[in-house]
């Protein structure tokens, strides 16, 4: 423990209100504290700089998963567990189903967050990718009131985003229904299990008569925010699935990214392995 | 700075059915509240990054790594260690089966181990070995290579579902 | 009907399952202060100027200098170089340069943070390459610990005659033990009362020797008690030295028990590591594919300090041509010096690198001699009779075909093998290979000698017997198979034998808990000293045959009753006609040898080039298993931390410090990156062991890396030759080769 523990303060309110109200009293003071399973990681290793947070987790406002005709909102203390067990999430947003069982084990499942995972901003987090592929919207809320925003452009650099001091995530909404076609969501982390990830993938297409009507490519970890290949995308719209499309989208792809080497992985070996799969995904190899 | 001040939260949960009142610092660890606290020393601490599942306890019926937990969390929650499994003298079925089928080498895992084993069980009382094997990836073990502590699981769930209920 | 055999449950099983079980932080004495750490920053330099931080408390902390040390400020090993504290100069990151203690632990923690060491940098090397330039001396003259040539026959006139040559090259990296307990000691020690230490190790009698030494004190001022540890893996051989004497120096100076307990980064930084080994191979073969000659060079990275190297070096020397008869061999090794934290025992000892090197190689040759793999070895398997490289006569009756026929037929390999050289459609490439080895039990050479080990057994007024032995269980399962084997030498059942607990107040030194000795050595003695006092009892007339558990027990009380204490001790003393030559590096290097062959059958995704390990067979001919569990745990666990060597832990340098001190970075296998691992053994029983059993405990780390090695050049065509084989690897292999 790295960590001059007593220096660190939680606070606990008892409802959202008063947690954005202490946001908007005292500005930049305090910050948000989910499940705790980054923030703890780094208060041990003695690499977490600010000292006053305040706790959301036990916020009823926050853990809910609500469908209506037009959506699916999931509460931003919802749990991956939470996220992974329900029978609707796996049935019209599969990825994120996965997404959430490949986070961690069980242990690191039962505490973790979604709108954690998402405020966080490592590019190398695993639900991000997979709420790009399926166009989430983040509604955002302070004391000042509510805004809805689309997930994709919330990332702004890394570990920045497009979210004031006094502000929180309140739901991550997936519209529905669902958009049909194939989906493949792969991550290639360091081992099996209980591993972060050296390049992530979430990719959608729908096809009409063998031909692209619309994509979603999401990649993870291969720049410094989750990022959407736009390029791939256009590449493939309207074209059928031909050998000389894969390959256009895949030298598409290669614009979208900028991995580095780090002590996990070398930005080379995810350069390829992006390609990969975006050729797997493409091809219906899977 | 330091040497004195952090606010101390005084907080009430149960631990191992029992009540219990801790007096700490909110971004205190449970697992260190747990072992010097409450001199409750079976939880472990094998990584301090929550990678390696020794210090995992069950919280709400839910597993999760202590280490990672703050003491403010664990306000009016409900948490089993190790030391809350057996009941008296008589084994859990779990505990049992790593004895015989030789599921603690060093032992400095175990505890979670099981902690974790006895989590699937109660969620999935007839798992296949993968199952085992996916449930127990944030327990990391050093000695055994698994083998052992998979047979284990699968032996203790055959037994709880031939034994009457506790 | 006997315990030896059974698979009896662990002794301390219970206490381990409850939680009960007490390892060294489990436990806090009153007063007790926690101490901590100061190291240095960079590789190497001379130290300008410690600089505190105002905004800490110092006069509340006890602070250890090496100007506090009353003995000698170097750790006792094998060349005292290594010092407990810097004085003046560092030689790698991470050394130790002060001690602080305090009662609170945050604190603590704070201020080792706020003192800050100012070097003056001193040119720093890293590389084996490096190292033996010896552009810059960082040891000794030339950077070289240890040296040893074995030589057999006359290699250099052989490769004129040589119907094919075929040379290669093979690294393999560091690997950190990762026990799941970290390093840590207790330690009460004041000028009059002496240095007590209780903590996590593998050798308490290590320890005993060196604070001897640190405080200049006689053998009976200094007491070392080993309690329960949580893995060791040779992490816990000679590296407790060091934490033990830094508690005992703040305990000293501060008056107080002080607790030391490293947290994971610190464990991985600073402490020991598996040495990084280069191995260049030169073979020669006959028209008919068998091995003419073996030129062999390995060097193995000790890091900055000798600890153990010389005898890591020694123990990959010998296994370097392994299970292999050849009439001409050379192998030159050794042992050089970088700006690293030293690295020192880690199960296998040296016998991993070098027979990593060999088992790749050979598939190697077999394929440029136009045979397969196992053709090849049938050719040159070493039969009962012939001599190895160093000269040491064959006489286990060891069938090393048998065995691979064996290892064959539980993993399907023929058939695989064939199946899986046809063209695979998909991205999956999937391959089996093997590797045949063997591993020497024991202190190399006169090793046991020198340790001249000795242990005793005691009976109690009510009848119980109790062994007492230096060898401590850090779940390998000492205390149940000592339990076994006492019992059945004594003729009695196993709940009347104790294991004392091994603290050098009351136990003899029976030598280290290390090389795969403690079932084949100790227990033999243990085995010894049980019958020798049986012996007693039955001659005496107190007992008489035959007899049951509660007559021994009454037999025991009857005799201390009427003629004293009753107990029986055994010292080791070498086999009859072994010889060894330390010169010459000639004779018989070990008692014995357990002898392997391990199949892996592996899926290279070729998308990502992650390799899975699908199924894994482990045939080893073991002599006996004691206890039929614990041995198949043994080699169930080596074979998963040898996998982890093979593909995934890899040590990232930087500047010399370790730059993925994390066990979210350093990749150690789940319990989804293990296969079912299947153990099958042969029992050829080893006169000098105990009910004929041979020492195992690291023989299961030599075979996995070159059989899955093997195995991924099998799936992909892509020659491989280093470990970890991490993917990025095999892709810059396979996107070469396209």
């Amino acid at each position: 423990m790295r960590s001059y523990v007593p220096s660190f303060e939680l606070r606990s309110p008892a409802t959202l209100a008063e947690a954005l109200d202490l946001f908007a009293r005292e500005p930049g003071r305090w910050r948000p504290f989910a499940g705790g399973t980054d923030l703890m990681v780094l208060l041990e290793a003695g690499r977490l700089e600010h000292r006053d947070y305040v706790s959301l987790w036990h916020l009823p406002e926050l853990r809910f998963i609500e469908i209506d005709e037009t959506s699916l909102a999931i509460g931003a203390t919802t749990t991956y567990t939470d996220v992974l067990r329900h029978e609707a999430i796996g049935r019209e947003f599969p990825m994120l189903g996965l997404a959430a069982a490949e986070t961690g084990g069980v242990a690191t499942q039962n505490r973790g967050t979604l709108a954690g995972n998402i405020a966080n901003g490592s590019p190398a987090a695993d639900t991000p990718p997979a709420l790009l592929a399926y166009d989430a919207e983040l509604e955002i809320v302070s004391a000042r009131g509510v805004r809805r925003v689309p997930y994709e452009g919330f990332h702004t650099g890394y570990k920045q985003m497009d979210l004031a001091p006094d502000e929180l995530i309140r739901a991550i909404r997936l519209r529905r229904p669902p958009h049909p076609g194939r989906q493949l969501y792969r991550k290639v982390g360091t081992r099996r299990a209980q591993a972060i990830s050296k390049v992530c993938f979430a990719g959608r297409l729908t096809l009409v008569d063998g031909t692209v009507e619309d994509a979603r490519i999401a990649l993870g970890s291969v720049a410094p925010t989750v990022v959407r290949a736009r390029l791939a995308e256009a590449v493939l719209r309207g074209r059928r699935l031909d050998s000389g499309t894969v390959a256009d989208a895949r030298r598409a792809l290669a614009g979208a990214i900028a991995p580095i080497d780090d002590a996990r992985s070398t930005a080379s070996y995810r350069s390829r392995v992006a390609g990969n799969l975006l050729e797997e995904f493409l091809t219906g190899a899977t | 700075m330091k040497k004195e001040g952090g606010r101390v939260i005084h907080i009430a949960c149960r631990v191992n059915a029992v009540e219990a009142e801790i007096d700490g610092h909110p971004m205190e660890r449970l697992l260190d509240a747990l072992r010097i606290r409450l001199r409750l020393t079976g939880t472990k601490e094998g990584c301090g990054e929550g990678e390696c599942g020794a210090c995992a306890v069950l919280m709400d019926g839910r597993l999760v790594n202590s280490c990672l937990v703050p003491l403010a969390h664990a306000a009016g929650a409900s948490i089993t260690t190790i030391e809350g499994v057996a009941a008296d003298d008589r084994l859990h079925a779990v505990q049992e089966a790593f004895i015989a089928q030789g599921g603690a080498q060093c032992g400095i895992c175990t505890p979670g181990m099981i902690l974790a084993a006895i989590d699937l069980l109660e969620r999935t009382p007839d798992p296949s070995p993968d199952d085992v094997r996916r449930a127990l990836a944030g327990n990391l073990c050093r000695c055994t290579g698994f083998g052992r502590i998979v047979d284990a699981v699968l032996q203790a769930c055959r037994r709880t579902s031939e034994a009457p209920p506790r | 009907m006997g315990a030896v055999g059974e698979s009896v449950p662990r002794r301390e099983g219970r206490s381990k399952v409850t939680g009960q079980a007490r390892y060294v932080d489990d436990v806090a004495l009153p007063g007790m202060l926690y101490g901590a750490t100061i190291r240095s920053p960079a590789a190497r330099g001379l130290i300008r100027r410690i600089e505190y931080d105002p905004s800490i408390p110092w006069d509340e902390f006890t602070m250890v200098s090496a100007a506090d040390i009353p003995g000698v400020n170097r750790v006792a090993l094998i060349r005292d170089d290594q010092p407990y504290l810097a004085e003046h100069q560092v030689n790698h990151p991470e050394e130790p340069i002060l001690l602080i203690a305090h009662p609170d632990r945050y604190l603590l923690e704070e201020a080792r943070r706020q003192v800050r060491i100012h070097l003056d940098p001193l040119p720093a090397i890293f590389t084996i390459d490096e190292a033996l330039a010896a552009r810059e001396a960082i040891w000794g003259t030339d950077n070289v610990f240890a040296r040893y040539t074995v030589a057999k026959g006359d290699v250099d006139a052989a490769w004129g005659e040589a119907h094919l040559i075929v040379d290669g090259e093979y690294e393999t990296g560091a690997q950190e033990q990762l026990y799941i307990e970290p390093n840590g000691m207790l330690a009460v020690a004041t000028p009059t009362d002496g240095v007590t230490i209780w903590g996590s190790m593998q050798c308490p009698y290590y320890v005993h020797q060196a604070l001897k030494a640190l405080f200049g004190l006689p053998d009976e001022r200094v007491r070392v008690v080993h309690m329960e540890t949580g893995g060791g893996f040779g992490g816990k051989e000679e590296y407790p030295s060091v934490i033990a004497g830094h508690a005992a120096l703040l305990a000293w100076k501060s008056g107080r028990p002080v607790k030391v307990i490293y947290d994971r980064a610190e464990d991985m930084a600073a402490t020991t590591k598996r040495h990084p080994s280069r191995t260049r191979h030169r073979t020669a073969l006959t028209r008919d594919g068998r091995l003419l000659a073996m030129d062999i060079e390995f060097v193995i990275d000790g890091g900055a300090y000798c600890t153990l190297s010389p005898v890591v070096l020694s123990r990959g020397t010998i296994h370097a041509p392994g299970p292999y008869s050849c009439p001409n061999v050379r192998v030159r090794a050794s042992a050089v010096a970088t700006n690293a934290p030293p690295h020192g025992a880690f199960r296998g000892f040296g016998a991993p690198q070098s027979l990593f090197a060999l088992e790749r190689h050979m598939d190697r040759v077999a394929e440029a001699a136009g045979l397969s793999p196992a053709e090849f070895r049938r050719r040159n398997f070493i039969r009962p009779g012939e001599t190895s490289a160093v000269g040491q006569v064959i006489r286990d009756p060891v069938d090393m075909t048998a065995l691979l026929e064996r290892a064959f037929e539980l993993s399907g390999y023929h058939q695989k093998r064939a199946e899986f050289s046809r063209p695979q459609p998909g991205p999956i490439r999937k391959g089996i290979g093997f590797a045949a080895f063997m591993h020497g039990a024991g202190f190399t050479g006169s090793g046991e000698d020198h340790l001249a080990s000795v242990v005793r057994v005691e009976a109690t007024a009510d009848g119980r017997l109790c062994v007492l032995s230096s060898n401590t269980e850090i779940g390998q399962g000492t205390n149940t198979i000592l339990a076994q084997i006492a019992a059945d030498a004594a003729g009695v059942p196993m709940d009347i034998i104790e294991i004392v607990p091994p603290d050098t107040a009351h136990v003899p030194n029976s030598g280290p808990t290390v090389a795969s000795r403690t079932c084949m050595v100790v227990g033999s003695l243990v085995e010894s000293a049980a019958r020798s006092l049986r012996s007693t009892l039955l001659t005496s007339g107190a007992l008489a045959e035959p007899y049951s558990g509660a007559d021994f027990r009454r037999a025991c009380s009857t005799y201390i009753e009427q003629s004293g204490p009753l107990s029986a001790s055994a010292r080791y003393r070498a086999p009859e006609g072994l010889q060894w030559d330390d010169e010459r590096y000639q004779g018989d290097a070990y008692g014995t040898y357990a002898w392997a062959v391990y199949v892996a059958e592996v899926s290279v995704d070729t998308t990502t080039c992650e390799v899975r390990v699908d199924d894994f067979v482990a045939v080893q001919e073991i002599g006996k298993a004691i206890n039929p569990v614990l041995a198949t745990g043994q080699i169930e666990g080596g074979v998963a931390q040898a996998i982890g060597w093979a593909l995934s832990e890899r040590v990232v340098w930087r500047e010399g410090r370790m730059a993925n001190a994390q066990m979210t970075n350093y990749i150690m296998p789940t319990s989804m990156d293990l296969p079912p691992i299947r153990v099958h053994f042969v029992e050829q029983p080893y006169a000098r062991g105990p009910a004929g059993a041979k020492g195992i405990g690291e023989l299961p780390m030599d075979g996995p890396a070159p059989a899955i090695l093997n195995a991924v050049a099998h799936a992909t065509g892509v020659d491989v030759r280093a470990v970890p084989l991490v993917p990025e690897e095999l892709m810059a292999g396979m996107t070469k080769e396209e």
